[in-house]
């Protein structure tokens, strides 16, 4: 069947999905994007966008039959009235626990694109040869001028905000105007300059929000709304849906199947090349099988190597490209949960107008310039300056005329931010498939074995107290610091399980993010991911995707592929 | 709340007395809610309708939480999102209240106290609830003061509704690019969610 043909299978729309998607289709191949979940049409199905706060009845919150119907998602922010629909259903689609690990999914067209938190960094060689140098794991097989231009060209597409800082670690991009910091943030980006003799820095969150237009896209300017999860009506901020799937069905040449489980790679033992993917229709649970020269997995860090696990079993038994033995495993994440915060002094006569959907960002700086620390690594924080609003205790007035006058003012100004920490790739963080345990449609789930060790444990107590030390430097008072919940998966930040590298025997996929056991599946999810840097990861999805397309075209027209 | 929202957010860090939905953000094991809706009668709401108009009057700028229909807000947050264990505490508090009144006023109830005597007897719950909360402040699991509830929801409902939002603050739906550094005089009210 014709229709069941095509040169490309993209699987997930999310990030990197949407990317594939994106610059396969501009190549002129004809693809086809399968996604597991409904489809969210831009802007049409952004239902809740532009409602008020008074208009969800639990103001935003969640209620007790939330709470028993999503046992993972309650364990974070995630659960909330507002996006529900957009968080995967935990009932639906279980896995297992061998230790805790919070695993928050967005199954629909766009992924979580759609709720990601935007933050848009890229990584740098202090990053690539960080495994090289630390001798652990394996070493990166690209150094940050492979994909620097990758970076760039991603960047000028999607539109990033940031300002251009000069800070060698945190390369500088191709940046729209920055947003404001303000008014405590500068002076406390200054403070912080002087005490640290510029060893130190606070600068405005890189963003991928359109801060002023982008030619020959429809797309408007960021209006800090700050309802971003909700779905932008103006698609000022990246997804599938504002930016990547627009531009790939101008080309004609995309097929987006919603409600199509992917559940295997067919493979072909004597060409060794996969020759398409088996579907499982989500609603009909009918199953189709489509055909393609490439394919890409975009199903998201976890999803993809459970695809893979559940497919080419009768010639490697632990799934289609785990002939080295590292297929599930150096599962990683970043861990979250320090922070830090406190009050300022004066600026009453200061504020600020519109609701940022951004903050101030301050880079790793530890084991940087010869520093040992009693762990390797760093992390970096994100934070924010706010005057305080209602919820305040205002200690004077107890209840009537003068609290409520009290409280329709700003409080004082107030200062907090949460740490990111880099997790290590360790061979016995895995996934692997529980075969005693179905899913909805009678899949064998994955089960996650995944913890915190004792780097990062280290780690945490610089970050709790490099907080608390740099808000007291930076004049904060009464700085308080709390380490909070740092369980493995609330990064909302998966990596790894399929990674890179320059060995057949250690590494799942080439320097091209192509694997070694069937050249014509790319993987350019986090799953790729060889080390996990400290900074928020999505761009750099974006950026390998981008190449790896590239190269899978040039391959295709020598005929290797 | 996004996430950075929650990063930033120091009454949290602080455990300090933010309004109302921290109690549901750390997502404490499922309970079964015990109170049903219809055991807010329309009496029950009347009277939190009056409680809350006494926190949050209505004054020359903007109207108070009777009109925010603060009742209401607070029937479903009780019935809905409240582990039960708060709804036992809310609920015993009406009771409280009513008892409270009649030991002040000689027998009356509360609704039918005059104005000044029940603000004063409010304001004196008020000063009993934020004792009670300092004594247990290194207590996280000690219960809450059914007063705290009430003054809570009344805070967080008047705030998040139509009226409170853009009447007794400013909610711009689109305030457009973020500008870092504006003189602000005192009197200016503050930016709604």
């Amino acid at each position: 069947m014709a229709d069941m043909e095509f040169d490309a299978i993209v699987v997930g729309s999310g990030v990197s999905g949407g990317w594939a998607a994106k610059e396969l289709c501009e190549k002129g191949l004809k693809v086809i994007m399968l996604e597991r979940g409904k489809d969210v049409v831009h802007v049409k199905d952004y239902t809740n966008a532009t409602k008020g706060p008074w208009e969800f009845p639990y103001r935003g919150t969640r209620s007790q039959k939330m709470i028993e119907d999503y046992p993972v998602l309650k364990r974070d922010y995630p659960l909330n009235e507002r996006n529900l629909d957009w968080w995967a259903s935990d009932k639906d689609c279980p896995y297992t626990e061998v230790k805790r690990f919070d695993w928050f999914r967005g199954y629909q067209v766009g992924g979580r694109s759609l709720l990601w938190g935007r933050q848009s960094y890229r990584l740098a060689d202090l990053d690539f040869e960080a495994n090289a140098k630390d001798g652990i794991a394996v070493d990166w097989p690209v150094r940050y001028k492979d994909i620097a231009p990758w970076y760039d060209y991603v960047e000028r597409f999607i539109g990033v905000s940031g300002n251009r800082d000069g800070i060698p670690h945190l390369p500088d991009g191709e940046f729209l105007p920055p947003m404001d910091l303000n008014c405590v943030e500068k002076d406390v980006a200054e403070r912080l300059k002087v005490h640290y003799k510029g060893m130190r820095h606070l600068i405005i969150g890189r963003a991928a929000h359109i801060t002023s237009p982008l030619e020959g896209q429809n797309r408007g300017v960021c209006q800090s709304r700050n309802k971003c999860s909700l779905g932008c009506p103006y698609g000022a901020y990246f997804s599938t849906q504002s930016s990547t799937l627009p531009a790939a069905m101008k080309t004609g040449n995309l097929t987006v199947r919603p409600f199509s489980i992917v559940t295997k790679v067919l493979y072909d033992k004597d060409t060794k090349r996969a020759t398409g993917v088996e579907v499982l229709d989500a609603e009909t649970n009918q199953t189709y099988e489509y055909k393609s020269k490439i394919i890409f997995l975009n199903a998201s860090t976890i999803n993809t190597t459970w695809m893979l696990m559940n497919s080419a079993t009768d010639i490697w038994p632990e799934g289609l490209g785990s002939s080295s033995g590292e297929l599930g495993h150096n599962l990683m994440d970043h861990h979250l949960g320090v922070r830090a915060g406190g009050w300022v002094e004066g600026y009453e006569d200061k504020y600020y107008e519109g609701r940022r959907p951004n903050g101030f960002y301050i880079p790793r700086f530890r084991n940087l310039s010869g520093e040992k620390r009693d762990y390797i690594r760093g992390f970096g924080y994100q934070g924010a300056a706010n005057r305080e609003g209602w919820s305040r205790e205002v200690a004077e007035y107890g209840i009537g005329l003068e609290l409520k006058e009290a409280l329709t003012e700003p409080g004082k100004w107030t200062m907090g931010m949460g740490g990111f920490g880099e997790i290590l790739p360790y061979h016995e963080n895995k996934v692997t498939l529980d075969k005693t345990k179905t899913d909805k449609w009678g899949l064998n789930v994955v089960a996650i074995d995944c913890e915190l060790k004792e780097n990062e444990k280290k780690m945490r107590k610089d970050m709790l107290q490099d907080g608390i030390e740099i808000l007291q430097a930076a004049g904060v008072k009464d700085v308080k610091g709390v380490d909070g919940d740092g369980t493995p998966g609330r990064g909302i930040h998966e990596m790894g399980t399929a990674r890179m590298g320059l060995d057949p025997k250690t590494s799942v996929l080439n320097k091209w993010n192509q694997m070694w056991d069937a050249q014509n599946v790319f993987i350019t999810d986090g799953s790729f991911m060889t080390s996990a840097g400290c900074q928020n990861p999505s761009l750099t999805y974006m950026a390998f995707t981008a190449r790896a397309v590239d190269h899978a075209i040039s391959e295709l027209k020598k005929m290797n592929l | 709340m996004t996430r950075r929202d929650a990063l930033s957010r120091v009454s949290l860090i602080l455990g300090g007395t933010i309004v109302g939905a921290e109690l549901f953000l750390n997502g404490c094991g499922p309970s079964v809610p015990q109170v049903s809706a219809t055991e807010f009668t329309a009496g029950t709401i009347s009277f939190l309708d009056e409680v809350g108009e006494i926190i949050i009057p209505t004054s020359a700028s903007s109207p108070g939480a009777k009109a925010a229909k603060i009742g209401e807000f607070m029937k479903t947050i009780v019935t809905e999102c409240y582990e039960a264990k708060n709804q036992k505490i809310f609920f015993e508090g009406i009771g409280k209240l009513n008892e409270a009144a009649k030991a002040k006023s000689g027998g009356k109830t509360f609704l039918e106290m005059e104005p000044e005597a029940q603000k004063a007897l409010l304001t004196e719950i008020d000063v009993e609830a934020k004792a009670y909360a300092k004594e247990n402040v290194a207590n996280p699991e000690a219960p809450k003061h059914y007063f705290a509830l009430m003054k809570q929801l009344t805070l967080w409902g008047y705030f998040s509704s139509e009226v409170g939002a853009t009447q007794a603050l400013r909610y711009v739906e689109a305030p457009g690019p973020y500008k870092g550094c504006i003189p602000y005089t005192k009197g200016e009210k503050a930016w709604a969610l």
